[in-house]
């Protein structure tokens, strides 16, 4: 029998040392008995063989999460971690994977250890509670804690980090630890008198406690879940959970049943602006109006109306199918992706972007949510329908030269029924109301292509027909 | 009026605001000893409960309760007969700092009625944060409501002191957000959910080109924006509700949409359902939020036009496992991970767990303890190594009457 008597409860280093010599030399677990020095002194007696010296300096590797869940499942407070933690190095020496086998009981048992440590460090982070001890400058704060398992040293660097500008102790039965604002330090465990027994903020905590508690929605075995009993004698606000709860039921059918008061007098409103009313369509009143369209049901999964934009005067309307995503939360036309590639475009046909109309034959976005994107989805005819009469006004107050309808859904609003692309491109057409027209594709298609030769093919087609465009108003400039 | 009857008032009037989160953030702390404070941006902490359950994380104060807002919903509605109080800037940053310090908090979330405008109400808010954060150093957690159509620059610079912004949609739909708010415009709120979207967009771009362009990207809420809908105040159904909420997620990428069950208030209006709140529903809907989020579901598949309640009997994916046993039993050797997450009692890890476990080895229904998933619920669903239900068992109209006699589940962590 060999037993291995380690520095202290949290000496993870020394158990590392010995279990490394031990499965070197081949001691299986059931031959070894571990314990703590000055925990159970009888043991000392008992004959236990020389632990063997590493001599061949022999290594073996185990996985690192292995190490990780060690390091933290040795801080448990059950007796037999030592033990468990030495079968399980035994084991994953022949089973590497060992650890991936969540249902094996050892590795199930020093996961939830792990677990039992990490959940306790961190109510420790969350239940802590210092008392002031002198007044400002030269304060120091202190807090009694009782942790289930061997934490104070794991949990001390948050309260360095968070609390570096302060002088604090944490004080434990098992250990305390202290920052001074430059070093941690740690002393042996002290009891519960020594640490101070009020503060006075405790009385506002108490009352922000007692304020922010709905007596209307009860659920202590919720609350008992997270915050456990055995916190309460450590928590200034627990006193009055008992007479919250007590008084809850009353609180909250007086709210039901009270009689209803006279409406408070309401105060002085700043009053919604006015709607300027105008008899004759001009952009920015057509703007205003849009933003409350509902005439088809797109509005309502929209953010908002996306009219166009541009000069009152512009020569040229550009007319896209819908706004997209980026469109839609910005309420401009031709902000995203497609937009980037129509100023590129436009740029490159000579025309400034500045100097034209940029509008949508559609002006709400249409989607379906996926998860957190949303899926751009193709306006009906219905829809295009309804938004017509929007393009038609926005084309009678602006009264272009020339428009330019990229993609189908616009050259279906621009000619008032479904018109070919393909067929259509690249030469002017006239509009019946004696206005010219040009047909080409709509950004975000180039933008879909997934061949990098045709995408660049088709950009090339795009900006010639966009040159057309740049033409005629060179053309129709001159002519003025 | 002295500070802790004004922390009274104003922790009463700021108790219907279900959010309390402080994770999801940049990692900060104060170990070069020039301020005060840490986040903690795996896992928020709780550093208290209250017997309703719900996690103390934050001082969750408003900065006055005065509102020219009239919300029929609202304990500070302007008509309300309650105590008003205002909070002066330097009172709630002391608070903060005091509670702070005595390790009873994460940090602040600051709300505020609305007073005088939009602008000045949130140039308030602002100047506490700013203070906070500027004259104090200020590390820790703080969370700013956002006033609908406040100006650009009051917003930007709310994003650059605050970790989370958020705005409440209020209610499941725009009819009665007209009916119970006249001074709320669903638009100017989805509107201002758009420019924070865009605005935590760029940061995060420039967050990403910070390393190549050596330019210190602007700090805009890196924990997001959040927002929260009133439950049971008007008669949206689940299925109104659940598609709003999918569209939020899907249209301002929110971190979280939060359910508030309509609870009694003091000196509450006539016009509204004053009973115990449907804390059950809103218990399912956090639940079926979950599966649309974390487990696969379209919200369809949760509820529609013919099941637009969720049930209150069993938990959403129950019910939805019940509504389609032609997919069960599932062998858990083979299925794969979207199936294992569709089965009643199976969470996220113990799916993690059986998929790594089953390279290796068969798996038993002893092991399912081990594995932290309830028997009973899913024994029915699943094949295992020592385990096949009774076919009949699947067909069974009693099945359903198995699980109804289940305690509720706790609740999530806030």
């Amino acid at each position: 029998m060999h037993i291995i008597t380690l520095g202290s409860e949290t000496d993870f280093e020394g158990w590392r040392k010995a279990a490394r010599a031990l499965a070197l030399q081949g001691i299986a677990p059931r031959d070894v008995t571990w314990n703590v020095r000055g925990t159970d002194p009888e043991l000392f007696d008992s004959r236990s063989d020389p632990l063997p010296e590493n001599s061949q300096g022999g290594a073996f590797n185990v996985p690192a999460q292995f190490v990780e869940m060690a390091q933290t499942a040795i801080l448990h407070r059950a007796p037999e971690r030592f033990a468990l933690l030495y079968r399980l190095l035994w084991r994953l020496r022949i089973n590497h994977d060992l650890l991936s086998l969540a249902t094996d009981p050892d590795v199930a048992r020093i996961r939830d250890m792990a677990k039992a440590v990490r959940r306790d460090e961190h109510k420790m982070h969350a239940f802590v509670r210092f008392r002031e001890i002198g007044r400002e400058r030269n304060s120091h704060f202190v807090a009694w804690f009782e942790p289930d398992h061997h934490i104070v040293e794991l949990a001390a660097p948050f309260f360095m980090r968070r609390f570096a500008d302060m002088e604090w102790s944490i004080l434990t039965p098992d250990l305390c630890a202290h920052w001074d604002g430059h070093a941690l330090s740690f002393t042996s465990g002290v009891s519960r008198d020594e640490a101070p027994s009020e503060d006075r903020l405790e009385e506002f905590w108490r009352s922000y406690y007692t304020s922010i508690f709905n007596p209307a929605r009860l659920k202590v075995k919720a609350m008992r879940a997270e915050m456990p009993k055995k916190y309460w004698r450590n928590l200034p606000e627990a006193s009055l959970i008992k007479p919250l709860i007590a008084s809850a039921a009353r609180v909250s059918h007086s709210m039901i049943a009270a009689e209803a008061t006279a409406p408070n007098k309401p105060q002085r409103r700043e009053q919604p602006m006015a709607r300027k009313s105008s008899s004759s369509d001009n952009l920015a009143t057509l703007r205003e109006e849009a933003a409350d369209c509902r005439a088809c049901p797109l509005w309502k999964d929209a953010t908002q109306t996306v009219f166009g934009e541009g000069p009152a005067h512009a020569p040229i309307m550009l007319v896209g199918e819908q706004p997209g995503d980026k469109e839609d939360l910005a309420g401009k036309p031709f902000v995203g992706p497609a937009g980037q590639m129509l100023d590129r475009a436009l740029k490159e046909a000579g025309i400034d972007r500045a100097k034209v109309y940029v509008t949508n034959a559609v002006k709400h976005f249409k989607f379906v949510p996926r998860g957190k994107i949303r899926l751009h989805q193709k306006p009906n005819t219905p829809e295009i329908r309804a938004c017509r009469s929007w393009y038609e006004r926005e084309l009678a107050a602006l009264n272009p030269t020339l428009v330019v309808a990229m993609g189908a859904t616009a050259a279906q609003s621009v000619f008032g029924k479904i018109t070919p692309i393909q067929k259509n491109r690249g030469r002017i057409v006239d509009l019946d109301d004696g206005r010219k027209a040009l047909v080409t594709v709509h950004p975000s298609y180039l933008l879909r292509l997934p061949d990098a030769d045709a995408k660049a093919r088709e950009y090339e087609h795009f900006v010639a027909d966009l040159k057309i465009a740049a033409k005629l108003l060179g053309a129709s400039a001159r002519a003025a | 009026m002295d500070v802790q009857r004004k922390l009274e008032i104003l922790a009463d009037a700021a108790k219907y605001d279900a959010s309390c989160a402080s994770s999801g953030t940049e990692k900060r702390d104060s170990r070069d000893g020039k301020g005060l404070g840490s986040t903690a941006p795996g896992m928020g902490i709780c550093h208290s409960y209250a017997p309703d359950g719900r996690c103390i994380s934050l001082l969750k104060v408003l900065l006055t309760n005065a509102c020219n807002y009239d919300c029929l919903y609202c304990v500070n509605r302007a008509s309300s007969n309650v105590p008003r109080a205002r909070f002066t800037v330097d009172e709630v940053v002391k608070l903060t700092i005091d509670f702070y310090r005595r390790n009873y908090i994460e940090g602040l979330f600051l709300s505020s009625g609305i007073i005088r405008s939009a602008d000045y109400t949130m140039e308030q808010v602002v100047t506490v944060a700013r203070k906070l954060r500027e004259e104090h150093r200020f590390r820790g957690y703080i969370h700013l409501k956002t006033i609908p159509e406040a100006d650009d620059a009051l917003i930007a610079e709310a994003g650059k002191y605050a970790d989370r912004l958020s705005i409440n949609i209020e209610m499941p739909q725009e009819e009665s957000l007209k009916a119970y708010a006249p001074e709320k415009d669903v638009r100017a709120i989805r509107r201002t959910m758009g420019r924070l979207r865009l605005k935590l967009d760029d940061a995060k771009e420039a967050k990403k080109a910070e390393v190549k362009s050596r330019v210190k990207a602007p700090r805009f809420a890196p924990a997001g924006q959040s927002t929260q809908m009133i439950v049971g105040a008007d008669a949206s159904s689940d299925q109104t509700i659940l598609t709003t909420s999918a569209n939020l997620y899907g249209s301002y990428n929110l971190k979280r949409v939060y359910y508030s069950a309509f609870s009694p208030i003091p000196d509450a209006s006539r016009a509204l359902p004053l009973r115990a709140p449907p804390l059950m529903r809103e218990h399912r809907l956090y639940q079926a939020d979950w599966l649309m989020r974390f487990y696969g579901f379209d919200t369809s598949e949760i509820v529609d036009q013919a099941t637009p309640m969720l049930a209150l009997d069993v938990d959403p994916k129950l019910a939805w496992a019940l509504r389609h046993r032609d997919r069960f039993p599932l062998d858990i050797a083979k299925a794969s991970r979207e199936e294992l997450l569709r089965v009643p009692g199976f969470g996220t890890k113990a799916v993690d767990r059986i998929i790594a476990t089953r390279r290796l080895t068969s798996i038993r229904s002893a092991d399912l303890a081990r594995l932290h998933i309830p028997r009973n619920k899913a024994l029915p669903f699943i094949i295992l190594s020592d385990h096949r239900p009774q076919p009949k068992l699947l067909e069974s109209a009693t099945l359903a009457e198995r699980f109804k006699p289940q305690a509720m589940q706790l609740g999530f962590d806030f």
